[in-house]
């Protein structure tokens, strides 16, 4: 195995493994870099962060939320708004682990392969979105942040597992067994809300058709397969707001066909 | 009309109307379901929430879950252990989905690890979303922090399994807690079974009990005689009809009340007294 065919891999399981430990030794051993968990957490004891459904939900309860969770929710969006895209699915989420471990597993075991007639909706995220709102108003407490798994496996590694550990067992299973990309790729509203925030930002993947020899590697591996639509036919930038940027289809293209690139709106 | 054997056309302006049925009738079933869960989500009446925390109803609004409060009340550095130095188990929790509390807002249990009430109150302090309202710790005139006025429950004495109340002497809980004299006073009585011994009966002040459990923590007897409840489960309420005649502030109590608001009728009063004394009880 090459490391080109990996890099971006091998950076983001870093990337991701790391937030997981800051967190954890936040909370075991008072460490200051970074505490909390990612509904909400202070940078450096001083910058705070947090998660903009969760806000959204609370907000939609009626109830006016503290300052620093507001100033939070901002600066994650701005971030991911103008520079990161979605990337919070594939560099942050520790679910994202679970479901590339279960798609990993899909190619490997060729369960690809096998006709199947299960087919689910891409924009159920964006309705789970909405409804998350909705029940949150009708219920009076944040309705996602009581059934989400990305919260229960965070936590689970700050501050102890318990029986919700089962719902991450169960969405492995979903995305093994029933949907290719079930649960990042079509359900999980968090990951609907991170495709509208990051839906403009600079930093892209593009493809460049010339180099391209149609081998299709890059698709195989896209949890989003919808957005590489051009591949093969038209040079341009992955725009569409679902890709997560995990750069994937980078590694495996041998061709140079594939790169990170900042988006410049101005050609257009 | 479509003919038999053929199948019933689909138009694209009837495909879009029923496209439009099938999402909003999948839409309001998940949301059923979904809303109904949260509701089952929600706490068991006799959680105990951490300190400054807002009515139930209100926190569970606001609170993120983010678990600041309780990383900061396992961190404060009288959380110490003395002898390995590492910190000890700590008062504040984040529920688990088995805890029955509402999954991922922290609460504490007295009998494990009750509230040692610091000065600085770290746990209040750093809650971003102010589901712990820093005003309630908070003296007006001075502007200081003062855990003297934290609530996060009650402590009720079972005084048939409270040893003291047999006649044993046991000052435990009253020496546990730290607002002793104040919040937990020694009732002496005297021990008319043997004639020549005191009873010290622990008593809880409602006014000044802060809920921290120091107490349940404390109790000798098996399954604690002195326990923490919220607020809302321990207090009962007299209502208006009740007033304190000798008490000035409590004719306040009553004073602003609304004439339409008193009624003096009710399921119970409906019944003439004749009826109690003159008929079996009914059920
Ligand atoms: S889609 Fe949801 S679970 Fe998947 S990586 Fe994104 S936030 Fe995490
Ligand atoms: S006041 Fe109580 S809950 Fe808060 S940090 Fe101190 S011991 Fe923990
Ligand atoms: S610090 Fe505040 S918002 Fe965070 S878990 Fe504690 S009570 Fe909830
Ligand atoms: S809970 Fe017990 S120890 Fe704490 S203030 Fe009340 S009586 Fe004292």
């Amino acid at each position: 195995m090459k490391w080109s065919n990996i890099k971006y891999l091998v950076f983001r399981r870093f990337v991701q493994i790391s937030f997981l430990f800051l967190y954890a030794m936040g909370n075991y051993y008072g460490w200051k870099l970074l505490q909390g968990d990612l509904s909400s957490s202070i940078l450096f004891g001083k910058i705070p962060l947090s998660d903009p459904l969760a806000t959204l939900q609370i907000l939609s309860t009626g109830a006016l939320v503290g300052a620093n969770v507001l100033v939070g929710a901002m600066i994650i969006s701005l971030f991911y708004g103008i520079i990161g895209g979605r990337a919070f699915c594939s560099w942050v989420c520790p679910v994202n682990m679970v479901t590339d471990l279960a798609a990993w597993l899909r190619r490997k075991l060729l369960i690809d392969k096998i006709e199947r007639k299960i087919w689910i909706s891409r924009n159920i995220r964006y309705y789970m979105l909405v409804l998350a709102l909705i029940v949150s108003a009708i219920s009076g407490m944040a309705a996602f942040e009581v059934i989400s798994p990305i919260t229960i496996l965070n936590r689970g590694v700050v501050f102890g597992f318990g029986m919700g550990g089962g719902l991450l067992i169960a969405i492995f299973l979903f995305d093994l067994f029933v949907v290719k990309n079930g649960w990042c790729g079509h359900i999980c509203p968090l990951g609907g809300m991170h495709s509208l925030i990051g839906k403009y930002s600079i930093i892209r993947v593009s493809h460049n058709s010339d180099n391209c020899t149609l081998c299709m590697k890059c698709k195989d591996v896209c949890p989003e397969v919808e957005v590489l639509g051009m591949i093969g036919k038209r040079s341009e930038f992955v725009s569409r707001k679902e890709c997560t940027n995990c750069g994937r289809c980078v590694d495996v293209c041998d061709d140079d066909a594939l790169n990170f690139h900042l988006r410049k709106f101005l050609e257009k | 009309m479509a003919k038999k054997g053929k199948k019933v056309e689909i138009t694209s302006r009837r495909r879009f109307f029923t496209d439009i049925a099938y999402s909003a009738g999948l839409a309001t079933m998940g949301g059923l379901l979904w809303a109904g869960y949260t509701q089952k989500a929600k706490s068991s009446p006799l959680t105990l929430r951490p300190p400054a925390a807002l009515e139930e109803k209100d926190f569970l609004k606001l609170c993120i879950k983010c678990g600041l409060c309780a990383e900061a009340c396992h961190n404060r550095p009288s959380n110490i252990d003395r002898d390995t130095g590492k910190p000890k188990k700590s008062t504040l929790k984040m529920a688990k989905a088995e805890d029955n509390v509402t999954i991922g807002t922290p609460f504490f249990t007295p009998r494990d690890v009750p509230c040692y009430m610091c000065d600085d109150i770290p746990c209040v302090t750093v809650c971003p979303s102010e589901a712990l309202d820093i005003t309630k710790v908070t003296n007006k005139k001075t502007g200081e922090l003062d855990f003297k006025m934290m609530d996060m429950g009650l402590a009720v004495v079972d005084s048939n399994s409270c040893i003291a109340f047999w006649g044993i002497q046991c000052d435990a809980c009253y020496r546990a807690c730290p607002l002793m004299d104040k919040a937990i006073k020694l009732e002496y009585d005297r021990n008319e079974r043997t004639g020549k011994h005191a009873f010290l009966k622990p008593v809880v002040s409602m006014y000044d009990c802060t809920g921290c459990g120091m107490c349940e923590n404390a109790c000798v007897t098996e399954k604690a005689a002195i326990f923490v409840l919220p607020r809302e489960i321990a207090l009962g309420r007299p209502g208006d009809h009740y007033v304190k005649g000798w008490d000035k502030k409590d004719q306040q109590r009553v004073a602003n009340r609304v004439d339409k608001d008193i009624t003096t009728h009710d399921k119970r009063s409906a019944k003439k007294p004749e009826d109690y004394l003159n008929r079996e009880l009914e059920y």
